[in-house]
């Protein structure tokens, strides 16, 4: 079982409180887990990465076991800690003012 | 008894201003979608319980919310939580917020490039809607004006989007550049005399017209004279900030340029100036009297570099006479040390017998005039910046 965290303004949207929890078959990179995700929450489509090219939008970043993983390509694996439950896949809102 | 709901976008929430027809007393919502800039909101004119909302983020992108009960409850009109994202026959629902230019051969268009703005090619990327206008029979229509410019409908109640591609692609999209705020698709304006006529504006192309229910497209742009282009008199490349039309004479269009007030009374087949005796023409904001098609209403702005009222004085200028002969309109609006703006798409009336006119500053005010601009109040004086102001004037 995969734990992700999603920013407030993506929970609100999807309606849902806390934590998501997600069966992700097979290898567990960011592409499976937001493919299980967006299936779940069709809500989500294109705000995390865009409709189109799947990349990921440009404000929002991947965070696990304290490492910034935004920039690993899409179909890296995800530490084992995140592959095993023990540390959440944290999709955050990147830092801006105003 | 008869009232008004006044939809206001703002840059953090979406807020629900509500009166009775004296439009006196007033009940504001709380934020609804607070923290997102809501861009603009507008109800079905055929049901007023149906209203369709802009909801966008730097961080998020694009969403796109109804309402089936008059701004009570919102959903995004495309797949539920916990539903199937396939249809029975496999193909896949509806996604609200997915909206791609068409390049498809059968219906598409190529998609080549605009002028970035140090004048090389830029591909066209969707970045928001900035318009929402219901059609005017049928309540699951509705068109969008979105950034990079282009022209969306959706058929079923906002589920699913697709490009009028004829406009983008009608010939001289290449050439288009964007203003300072992008380049969007800012007004569409449907004719309620002819289902097949439409009119939209872009900043900065200009204006184009399609007779045929959007299918074909021709720039609308004879007789302005814009000074910040190399051409003046341009067939595209004007910044048109607004364009605003009564229905009772939908060949009559009222124009709110970048420097100028014009008019036409062919459909935009040409256009003359109005300004007149502004004490400025530059503005972004301008409407017409719901019941007077030649009562015009605009706001004034110093100019290009200093986008607030002159000499610190928020005044609303009438013309009762198509133009050219302005009053200013100042009872209850501040008239000193006020430095807010009016943004193109915050202006709006109702059709109460004596028309009411609102307009929504970047200071947060909203304010209102229930006797056609004579007097004015503040219905609210202090939400986020306003972006748009759209009123709905209920049975």
């Amino acid at each position: 079982m995969i734990r992700v965290t999603l920013p407030p303004h993506l929970r609100k949207l999807a309606q849902i409180d806390g934590e998501v929890n997600l069966d992700v078959e097979g290898q567990v990179t960011q592409r499976s887990v937001l493919d299980v995700l967006e299936v779940r929450y069709p809500m989500l489509r294109g705000t995390i990465r865009d409709h189109v090219t799947l990349r990921r939008r440009a404000f929002v970043r991947f965070f696990a076991c304290g490492e910034d993983l935004s920039h690993e390509p899409p179909d890296a694996l995800l530490p084992d800690a995140v592959a095993t439950g023990r540390e959440p896949f944290m999709i955050m809102g990147a830092l801006a003012g105003g | 008894m008869s009232g008004v709901r006044v939809l206001v976008g703002t840059r953090k929430g979406a807020f629900i201003l509500t009166s009775d027809a004296k439009r006196e007393r007033w009940q504001v919502s709380s934020p609804h979608f607070a923290g997102w800039e809501m861009y603009h909101l507008k109800g079905s004119p055929v049901d007023p319980n149906r209203i369709y909302a802009s909801q966008s983020s730097s961080w998020f992108g694009q969403i796109v919310q109804r309402s089936d009960d008059g701004g009570k409850s919102w959903h995004q009109p495309g797949t539920p939580p916990g539903e199937p994202t396939t249809a029975p026959d496999g193909s896949p629902k509806g996604e609200s917020n997915k909206f791609v230019y068409d390049t498809s051969p059968e219906t598409g268009k190529p998609l080549t490039t605009h002028q970035w703005y140090d004048g090389t090619p830029h591909p066209w990327e969707f970045k928001r809607v900035w318009h929402l206008e219901p059609s005017l029979t049928d309540p699951d229509t509705v068109y969008a004006g979105v950034e990079d410019a282009a022209l969306f409908r959706s058929t079923d109640g906002g589920q699913t989007w697709q490009e009028l591609s004829g406009l983008r692609g009608h010939g001289t999209g290449s050439s288009w550049a964007p203003g300072a705020g992008g380049m969007c698709l800012h007004t569409i304006l449907l004719d309620p005399s002819n289902p097949s006529r439409m009119f939209i504006a872009i900043s900065s192309a200009g204006a184009f017209r399609s007779d045929d229910a959007g299918k074909t497209w021709r720039p609308i742009n004879r007789g302005l004279h814009s000074l910040y282009i190399p051409n003046p008199t341009a067939e595209v490349g004007h910044c048109v900030h607004r364009i605003a039309m009564n229905g009772l004479r939908p060949n009559v269009l009222f124009m709110q340029k970048h420097w100028d007030v014009m008019r036409s009374d062919d459909g935009g087949e040409s256009w003359h100036e109005i300004s007149g005796n502004l004490p400025t023409d530059f503005g972004f904001a301008i409407d017409v009297h719901a019941h007077e098609p030649n009562t015009i209403y605009v706001v004034p702005i110093k100019s290009d570099s200093e986008h607030f009222p002159l000499d610190g004085k928020l005044r609303v200028y009438r013309s009762r006479s198509g133009g050219n002969e302005w009053e200013a309109l100042t009872k209850g609006l501040p008239q000193s040390d006020c430095y807010v703006n009016v943004l193109r798409d915050a202006m709006a009336v109702d059709s109460l017998d004596k028309c009411g006119v609102y307009f929504g500053t970047t200071g947060g005010q909203v304010y209102a005039s229930a006797d056609a601009g004579d007097n004015w109040t503040p219905i609210v004086r202090d939400l986020p910046a306003v972006v748009s102001v759209e009123v709905q004037t209920l049975p």
